[in-house]
């Protein structure tokens, strides 16, 4: 065809320069990549999704790598399958058993298996187990605490005692979420404290502290900072004879935020769970070494006897009544559905050879740090070969000029996280170093991780102390300005276990 | 009536399968097959779902074996009794899943993560009116956990408060009305506060009128919560005149009770669609503010929100401090580790919508609802109990009906503020003539033939002293487009007028209904409510 066009002269384009609508088909091409971007207030206008979705996307590239993160059990690797099912059910509301049936389905069966694993008692039909799955081991555990506390109250009503002091007795190197869960429930924290070299409860102290007040003790199954698992067992027998002599009726709530997936695969013969006579109610995470990603946790108690009337919630349902035990209530279904696939995908052989996986890395991590410098330089904190979690802690022995947060400090400009610490209170003199072995922290990656580790120490033995003063300095300023953005600042406080001292509550 | 018994099914699988050897559950060597589906590999494989197996299965079997176990789950496209959001475009879920593997607890590691909330809750607060630069927040899991936490700051700042004053702090109780949603009755029974539940009539809308409320306050109320949008009815509380009232009590009696703002539904309903009402922080009594980021937030399942209005409102005590590598965070919170992958979603939303972009969402939410209600008035069966479809009264709008009228224009029909103002919620009953010219028809029944055809549609009682009355639900969403509403409505009609013609319908339903429920395993090892008696909530756990 012969159509005639014209040429428009340069001054007519200019004229009308429509650049926001002609280059908007890339997204740095477009206005509103020369623009800042939205912060503070909403923008009156829209924004095509592509360009929103990447600037949200390259926001995000200043978080760290979710696998170099050695200092969170928190998982962060599934397979691709389990994803797709993840993605295909974004879209449901775990709470909404009428229209999601298969999903309360699924849920149920999770914790039928988790209170088998936990080996619950299944000879009574008047008297079962009964669990429910929840955001992660915190709601678990303040479930926990609510229903001890509630089941307390009503005895001491029923006794015409007074309920005006209940106590919770714990190790005080709990994760802070026991902090919470007695605060928030105003309940009195009873501490058992660590000492130098002697980290995990003493059940005879700890039952000592044991009074008539008290509404619950708690057992760790994997202490965060040395991965040790407390004699539940002999907290038990301790714990009876104490009822006997105060007239009371105390239970065991086990913190196995941690070990929950770990003890019965590397080591089933360890005495824990319920079959331990005194242990109530457990908590273990599923985004832990249940393997599955970040929001979804369980609680199990020995039998409805443990969960008063009271604080339980009818919900109705079409035709349908069902009994709820929860602090949240809509939620996200995904994390559970993430929980099944893991058990029908793995088994208790696939977690098995998972958790043996992790522990034969662990112990070959721990064995390469002792290692270093023939032996001299550092000192395990945890425990090996399955009597702990998968977790290598190690502190300097020798006399160095530079402390464990150098070593911290460096190995994380190399890109690894991994955490220093100092130790639970009545320790804190103590410092130490954390590596979390995760799924997938495979044995070549912790030797590259090794290697790294070689050469920061290579590197600060050689660096003068005043260099190694100035970069810890450096760090603390850099903390102190990244944050500085529009988050709370204040000081207060003089009550909780950091306040009085400086426990540092870790990751998890 | 036929006779019958009940069939145990798992009983009668049992007894169907002759051949018990080969099992998942029982296979001695470890191996992982390729193939999915039964027919391919195992003839007996049967999915484990009490115990652990002892051996898993491949990746790709698991995969089919649960994705096929969840199409047995509604559609949420249809569930049309839930606010919870269901559609998220393309880009959001790629981003969402991209982050899937994020902890938002970990502050330290995904700092980019927090600097993102930190934005949103700025937002929110600007949003809200806060005073600038003062608000203070944080996400939840959803509103209950919200809830709580706004629960428990005006708890203890009451004790503080009573403490310093050298009064008891051992009797607390909240204010708030009958039609409220669960949660707020689970935080007064957790933290020990009496409930004090305002009843609701026809004439207070079938939510809480702030007139009765204030009867029920005295020194020892540590607050009311108010819900701006009423889940039966979408009717929204007026903050402004509870506010009024608690002045003047403060007046003659010198206490001084502060507001929460139940705005679950409404906080991204009201400030798009009724940018000038008032309820937010702009009425200074107003303490703290909860809403559902994935409600009309937009957001999937898992994202709520509360923001204080300033630093005070929130008692240092409750605030916990964390120290990880060289910084220091606070958090207020019930949950701990949690996906972060919701926050960026409702970031996302922010910066993909805009003001404008929700707006437009809000508007078509309630044009739709309103032609649904209109269409159920017209014919004659149902009376709607929700207002929104009805024209504004003159009061409000009158002066500027008459400016409209001096240049000749028209009232605005597309826009919500010519209506009375509520969530995009259509709550309708049979009319009294229908009643009483049908007694035998349930309005239930509707519910299960709805639901033969696809949609949830709820039918349930209206809150305690209105119990009697049964309403039906449907939330318009997002999602809910015109299209759906036309049909929703039709397959109504044909039901309804089905019911109405053929006598041995109802017989039939009465006969259908009256069975136990028929989906007896997904209820298999569940706790019922006979197992800890009955009658201990006052408040119902409507979906939400």
């Amino acid at each position: 065809m012969g159509f005639l066009s014209t040429v428009p002269a340069t001054e007519r384009l200019e004229a009308h320069p429509d650049h926001e609508h002609y280059i908007s088909s890339t997204v740095y091409g477009s206005a509103l990549a020369a623009e800042e971007i939205p912060r503070f207030e909403m923008a009156e206008e829209e924004m095509p999704a592509r360009v929103a979705a990447r600037f949200v996307h390259d926001e995000l590239l200043m978080d760290g790598n979710p696998a170099l993160n050695l200092a969170s059990f928190v998982t962060t690797y599934m397979e691709e399958e389990a994803e797709k099912l993840m993605v295909e059910n974004l879209s449901k509301n775990f709470i909404d058993l009428e229209e999601y049936p298969a999903l309360g389905e699924i849920e149920s069966r999770c914790v039928n298996m988790i209170a088998r694993l936990f080996n619950a008692p299944l000879d009574n039909k008047d008297a079962e187990a009964v669990g429910v799955s929840t955001i992660g081991s915190s709601e678990a555990i303040i479930l926990s605490c609510l229903a001890a506390k509630k089941r307390w109250q009503n005895l001491r009503k029923a006794a015409g005692k007074s309920t005006e002091h209940p106590n919770i007795v714990m190790n005080a190197a709990v994760q802070v979420c026991w902090e919470k869960a007695a605060r928030y429930l105003e309940v009195e924290e009873k501490y058992w404290y660590c000492s130098q070299g002697k980290y995990l409860a003493d059940p005879k102290e700890m039952i000592d502290l044991v009074d008539e007040n008290t509404i619950l003790v708690c057992g760790i199954l994997g202490s965060t900072y040395t991965g040790g698992y407390e004699n539940i067992a002999e907290i038990s027998k301790l714990l009876e004879v104490k009822n006997k002599q105060l007239g009371t009726d105390v239970w065991i709530h086990v913190d196995a935020a941690s070990g929950g997936f770990v003890a019965p695969f590397t080591n089933p013969n360890l005495l824990w769970d319920f079959r331990v006579p005194r242990v109530c109610s457990i908590n273990a995470s599923g985004h832990k070494y249940g393997l599955s990603y970040a929001g979804v946790g369980w609680a199990v108690w020995r039998n409805t006897n443990f969960l008063p009337k009271e604080i339980l919630f009818t919900v109705n349902y079409l035709g349908a009544p069902q009994v709820s035990f929860t602090l949240n209530f809509s939620k996200s279904a995904v994390q559970v559905i993430g929980q099944y696939y893991q058990f029908l995908r793995l088994g208790k052989g696939g977690y098995r050879a998972i958790m043996t996986n992790l522990q034969k890395t662990a112990d070959y991590l721990a064995e390469e740090v002792v290692r270093i410098q023939d032996g001299t330089m550092f000192e395990l904190m945890c425990e090996m070969r399955g009597k702990g979690l998968p977790l290598v802690a190690w502190r300097i022995k020798a006399d160095k000029h530079y402390d464990e947060f150098a070593i911290a400090r460096h190995l994380r400009s190399r890109g690894w996280i991994v955490p220093a610490y100092t130790m639970a209170p009545h320790a804190e003199q103590t410092k130490l170093l954390r590596v979390v072995v995760r799924e997938d922290f495979s044995r070549h990656r912790c030797e590259v991780f090794v290697r790294d580790l070689k050469d920061a120490i290579d590197f600060l033995d050689k660096t003068p102390s005043e260099i190694i003063q100035h970069l810890a300095n450096a760090s603390k300023n850099n903390a102190k300005q990244s944050h500085k953005s529009a988050k709370v600042k204040h000081h207060h406080e003089h009550d909780s276990l950091q306040a009085k001292h400086g426990k540092t509550h870790g990751v998890c | 009536m036929a006779l019958s018994k009940h069939i145990d099914a798992e009983a009668l699988i049992e007894a169907a399968r002759k051949h018990p050897h080969h099992k998942i559950l029982e296979r001695h060597h470890r191996e992982i097959h390729e193939g999915v589906y039964a027919s391919r590999f195992d003839a007996d494989a049967e999915v484990p779902k009490y115990k652990m197996p002892q051996v898993g299965v491949s990746s790709k079997a698991a995969y089919q074996l649960i994705h096929d176990e969840m199409n047995l789950d509604g559609s949420p496209l249809l569930n049309f009794a839930s606010f919870v959001h269901t559609w998220m475009p393309e880009e959001a879920t790629k981003l969402m899943m991209e982050n899937i593997n994020k902890n938002f607890a970990d502050q330290d590691e995904y700092p980019a993560t927090q600097v993102i909330h930190t934005r949103c809750i700025s937002m929110l607060g600007d949003l809200w009116h806060a005073p600038k630069g003062q608000a203070i927040g944080t996400a939840t899991t959803g509103s209950s956990e919200a809830i709580m936490l706004g629960g428990m700051a005006l708890k203890k700042r009451w004790q503080n408060k009573r403490k310093a004053e050298g009064k008891s702090a051992e009797k607390p109780n909240i204010v708030f009305g009958a039609n409220a949603q669960v949660a707020l009755e689970k935080f007064a029974r957790y933290w020990e506060v009496e409930a004090r539940l305002v009843p609701v009539t026809e004439k207070s809308n079938y939510c809480m009128d702030p007139h009765d409320a204030i009867k029920f306050v005295d020194e020892n109320t540590i607050g009311v919560m108010v819900i701006l949008g009423s889940t039966y009815t979408g009717h929204f509380e007026p903050v402004s005149v509870m506010a009024e009232l608690l002045d003047e009590y403060q007046k003659e009696t010198g206490v001084d009770v502060p507001i929460h703002v139940d705005a679950a539904s409404g906080g991204f309903v009201a400030p798009f669609a009724y940018p000038n009402y008032k309820w937010s922080f702009d009425i200074h009594r107003v303490a703290s503010i909860n809403t559902s980021g994935h409600k009309y937030g937009l957001v999937y399942a898992g994202l709520g929100w509360i923001v204080f209005r300033n630093a005070d409102m929130l008692p240092k005590e409750l605030i916990f401090e964390l120290h990880y590598l060289g910084s220091t965070e606070y958090t207020y919170t019930l949950n701990f580790s949690r996906p972060a992958a919701p926050i960026l979603g409702q970031y996302f939303n922010f910066l993909n919508l805009g003001f404008e972009g929700y707006r437009r969402i809000v508007i078509a939410d309630l044009k739709n609802a309103r032609i649904l209600s209109n269409a159920l008035e017209l014919s004659g069966y149902y009376k709607v109990l929700s207002n929104i479809h009805i024209p504004a009264p003159k009061t409000a709008s009158g002066v500027i009906g008459v400016a409209h009228k001096a240049v000749g224009a028209v009232p605005d029909l597309e826009d919500p503020e010519s209506y009375v103002k509520g969530l995009p919620v259509v709550s309708f009953r049979f009319t009294d003539e229908f009643k009483e010219q049908y007694p035998y028809i349930q309005q239930s029944w509707i519910q299960t033939l709805l639901r033969n055809k696809g949609w949830i549609v709820p039918n349930y009682n209206l809150p305690p002293s209105l119990e009697d009355v049964e309403i039906l639900r449907i939330v318009v969403r997002e999602s809910v487009s015109g299209d759906l509403i036309e049909r929703v409505v039709a397959d109504l009609m044909e039901i309804t007028e089905a019911l109405m013609k053929n006598p041995d319908v109802p017989m039939l339903m009465a006969t259908f209904t009256g069975q136990p429920s028929l989906r007896d395993e997904a209820h298999h090892g569940r706790l019922k409510k006979e197992d800890v008696g009955s009658g201990n909530t006052h408040t119902y756990a409507r979906q939400c």
